[in-house]
């Protein structure tokens, strides 16, 4: 079926200097600061750059759509002849929904949770009087078919919360996919989802656009997923375009000093150095949430000293209830955490402040790691004079020592959290640990909410803290280039229990245990033909 | 801006650095923004407190003192007339803002010690604790609070410090529930987290990491229950069992001259008379409720220009 207003190659979408400014602050930014864009029928244009590049703006205006406190200023936005910046807002509503639809981030937050999955499906459809509710539902179900989805005839019958997080997302498709849209906008779709869930939903996702033939943008942070499903990438930055390339041109030979700075992120390896010193072991975990719902299974992990230990695994395997466990916030039921040759009492209240000073946390959202009422100064300085018993200006020096360690300035000092962008956030967490003077560090997810250029920062940092220091850190994270980035052993952790421990080099050659070959594939590699031979090889 | 590519710098990732102010400085920015009503609620509650702190100075006789003529007209020597016994009615209309106001703000205060500690110790342990607390503070809603106040007023006699303790401990129980709830979701947090991981104590973490961010609605309902107090403390007044005689109050001074307003065909100003004490409880409770509103309107951070 081709689309039903045009023939592919046409222009369907143009949009010419385009202006947003938003409103925080109690004054105008400029957001977006003269784009253009155009795109072609049956296109997919991945729209990449990291947080505040203006992305998902630039997307939501393709729709002649801005959030709220913000607004077009100029520039023109014209969708299949029409200019949607002038368009009245009934115009524009007939449009939405039906040839221009919008597929969110939050599959779950985006459907409506007291409707049948069916029903929310057609809704565009029928809405508009493009087709009766039988042959809507019809095909509806056929798109549920095609997109993989468990017994098409009757998964819409359910009720958002009884499927899972993949296949909501898969369902949101459909329901953009239903009146047959002539441009779809995805933004960051598979940003919320484990590897292994996101292959399915790519693969789902450009089959169904491909046959479809519908004009795309694809927003994302992820340049392996944008590599397999772009035609054409654009790479943003400041509300600016950096560059716009073929999508095997661009990986190929970036032009850009900043395209180039983005690719190599992925090329941080540490070597791995073995060590059989062990700092701190878990034997034969399990650990039960309420007593009953059992979420470790004979857990056992050894940490080398002055060692990177990185934890694998989707959500929900129990990475980072392990963590719980090693700090006591989840007293296990049976086995022990045996710490510097001694078992660590199991509850949090029964360890002494040398315990405790000698582990320390670091969180994956710095946002809520610390009290948006405190400085960076109190925040930083609390370690110091609750293990140190240090004062006034000792303290002071020590935390401008601390501040020089994570690369930031004393005009940091006396800031409030919410005047630091994330990655400075995550700094400021770091020397909150270091401030303890800790043996172990556990970093549970800390760069998964940061973009690449600053998670690399991030990873930079650590590892010199490691070599300066010699700390240990237990690595969490569903990451794989991460692991490469920072980690000397590895342990794969699935449902609750551990797969396999071993050397990074060990792990990550063949041949795997079965769970680690799914995780292994299902990471996106920037070949843009990866996805398509993934499909092959099943 | 000049998109030069780097080698990733934290120091170079500062975006624009908002300028810091000072409390002040936006107290006066938000000032400058506040509606009338704002505008009116301040210098009521303003003229209130100015009144209650300098009675003393301001009152043309003593707060007790008896002359011979009861139930003496407006004018001359007493402006607002005497009452039956022959107190001046301007007078103890002033000592009654001390008195009324500072047994309030006795009790209001008296409050939140005791149900936003509850509260807190409630939300941060959780469990049968939290159970204990909120039921036994849901059992104590369940009875009608004056008739509650007035069975207890009657039990251990109506002194001021068996008033502000019976009033207070009735009071504490809605600051209990809204500081508990609010408490929940800031004991997520991971902060808080970090915190007990560190060995904190729980009474730090209740002042240090807790208390400051639930403090906007916190300031909100101190407003209000202070209002509430005030008119609960009126009522008993004016039903015999608040402040007793000869200490001045608006609500015994609304009852014990109630009875003027049946001479309102000969005299209109006698018939007033009763009415302005209760004038006074009724504009200082609408002036702190403006405020309170445009407090809240700040704090929760809703804009409506845009």
């Amino acid at each position: 079926m081709s689309t039903k207003h045009g023939k592919k190659g046409d222009i369907l979408l143009e949009m010419k200097d385009i202006r947003i400014d938003g409103f925080s602050d109690e004054r105008w930014h400029k957001i977006i600061k003269g784009i253009d864009l155009t795109l072609h029928r049956g296109e997919v244009m991945g729209l990449i750059g990291e947080s505040g590049a203006g992305k998902s703006t630039l997307g939501l205006a393709s729709m002649g759509f801005t959030k709220p406190g913000c607004k077009i200023t100029s520039g023109s936005v014209v969708f299949d002849g029409k200019d949607l910046v002038t368009a009245s807002e009934d115009e524009k509503r007939s449009l939405w929904g039906t040839r221009i639809a919008y597929v969110a981030q939050s599959a779950a937050a985006s459907f409506n949770p007291a409707h049948r999955l069916l029903n929310q499906t057609v809704e565009a459809s029928l809405n508009q009087n493009l087709q009766s509710r039988d042959l809507a539902e019809a095909d509806a179900r056929d798109l549920y078919k095609q997109l993989q989805l468990p017994e098409p005839e009757n998964i819409g019958d359910r009720y958002p919360h009884q499927v899972s997080g993949g296949q909501l997302q898969r369902m949101m498709t459909a329901m953009a996919m239903s009146p047959r849209p002539d441009l779809i906008i995805f933004d960051e779709p598979t940003t919320a989802l484990d590897v292994t869930t996101q292959v399915e939903v790519l693969v789902a996702m450009r089959s169904i656009v491909e046959k479809f033939n519908t004009a795309a943008l694809y927003i994302t942070h992820d340049l392996a997923v944008v590599a397999q499903m772009a035609d054409v990438i654009k790479v943003l930055r400041y509300g600016k375009e950096v560059e716009e390339a073929d999508t095997r041109k661009m990986l190929k030979s970036p032009k850009e000093e900043y395209t180039k700075s983005l690719w190599s992120v992925r090329a941080l390896e540490k070597a791995e150095a073995p060590s059989d010193d062990i700092i701190l072991s878990i034997n034969n975990v399990d650990a039960a949430y309420n007593g009953s719902l059992k979420v470790l299974h004979d857990v056992n992990i050894k940490i080398p000293r002055g060692r990177t230990v990185a934890v694998v695994g989707e959500s929900g395997s129990g990475k980072s209830t392990t963590a719980r466990v090693i700090t006591g916030l989840l007293p296990p039921m049976v086995g022990n955490v045996e710490f510097n040759d001694g078992a660590l009492p199991a509850e949090l209240k029964d360890r002494t402040k040398d315990q405790l000073q000698r582990i320390q946390m670091i969180y994956q959202s710095a946002d809520t790691a610390m009290n948006p009422r405190q400085t960076i100064a109190e925040i930083i300085g609390r370690p110091l004079e609750f293990y140190h018993g240090l004062s006034g200006l000792q303290k002071q020096e020590r935390i401008l020592e601390l501040l020089k360690m994570i690369e930031l300035d004393e005009s940091f000092y006396d800031r409030f959290p919410s005047e630091l962008s994330g990655g400075q956030k995550q700094r400021v967490c770091i020397a909150r640990a270091l401030a303890a003077d800790p043996e172990i560090i556990i970093c549970d997810e800390v760069t998964s909410a940061l973009d690449q250029i600053v998670q690399e920062g991030i990873l930079k940092l650590l590892l010199n803290l490691q070599k300066e220091y010699n700390i240990t850190y237990l690595f969490i994270t569903h990451d794989i280039a991460v692991v490469n980035a920072i980690s000397d052993e590895i342990v794969v952790m699935y449902q609750g229990a551990v797969i396999e421990q071993g050397l990074k080099s060990e792990i990550m050659s063949p041949p795997h245990p079965e769970y680690t070959q799914l995780l292994l594939n299902s990471v996106p590699e920037m070949d843009p033909d990866w996805l398509t031979k993934l499909v092959k090889s099943r | 801006m000049t998109d030069t590519p780097q080698a990733y710098s934290a120091a170079a990732e500062i975006g624009q650095i908002r300028e810091r102010r000072t409390w002040i400085q936006i107290a006066k920015i938000e000032l400058k923004k506040a509606p009338y009503s704002a505008w009116f609620g301040l210098i009521v509650i303003a003229i209130y407190l100015f009144v209650a702190i300098f009675a003393p100075l301001l009152a043309p006789h003593g707060e007790a003192e008896i002359f011979p003529a009861s139930f003496a007209p407006w004018g001359g020597d007493f402006v607002f007339g005497t009452d039956q016994i022959g107190r001046d009615i301007f007078s103890r209309l002033i000592y009654g803002a001390r008195n009324t106001i500072g047994i309030a703000l006795a009790t209001t205060l008296l409050s939140f010690a005791i149900g936003g500690s509850l509260g807190l110790i409630a939300a941060i342990s959780g469990g049968w604790l939290d159970q204990l607390l909120s039921r036994f503070v849901d059992v104590l809603m369940a009875i009608p609070g004056l008739i509650f106040a007035l069975m207890l007023l009657t039990i251990f006699g109506s002194s001021i410090l068996s008033l502000i303790m019976i009033i207070a401990v009735l009071d504490s129980t809605r600051v209990f529930r809204l500081t508990r709830s609010v408490s929940v979701s800031v004991v997520v947090m991971d902060y808080v987290e970090a915190a007990k991981l560190r060995g904190e104590k729980l009474g730090w973490i209740m002042r240090r990491e807790i208390l400051p961010n639930i403090m906007p609605p916190l300031i909100a309902e101190f407003g209000l229950r202070f209002s509430f107090v005030f008119l609960t403390i009126a009522a008993l007044s004016f039903l015999g069992l608040g402040i007793q005689p000869p200490t001045a109050d608006w609500g015994s001074m609304v009852r014990d001259n109630a009875s003027m307003i049946q001479f309102a065909k000969y005299d209109l100003t006698a018939a007033l008379t009763p009415m302005i004490p209760a004038g006074a409880i009724a504009l200082l409770t609408v002036a702190v409720n403006f405020v309170v509103d445009w407090f809240l309107h700040i704090t929760s951070g809703l804009n409506d220009e845009h």
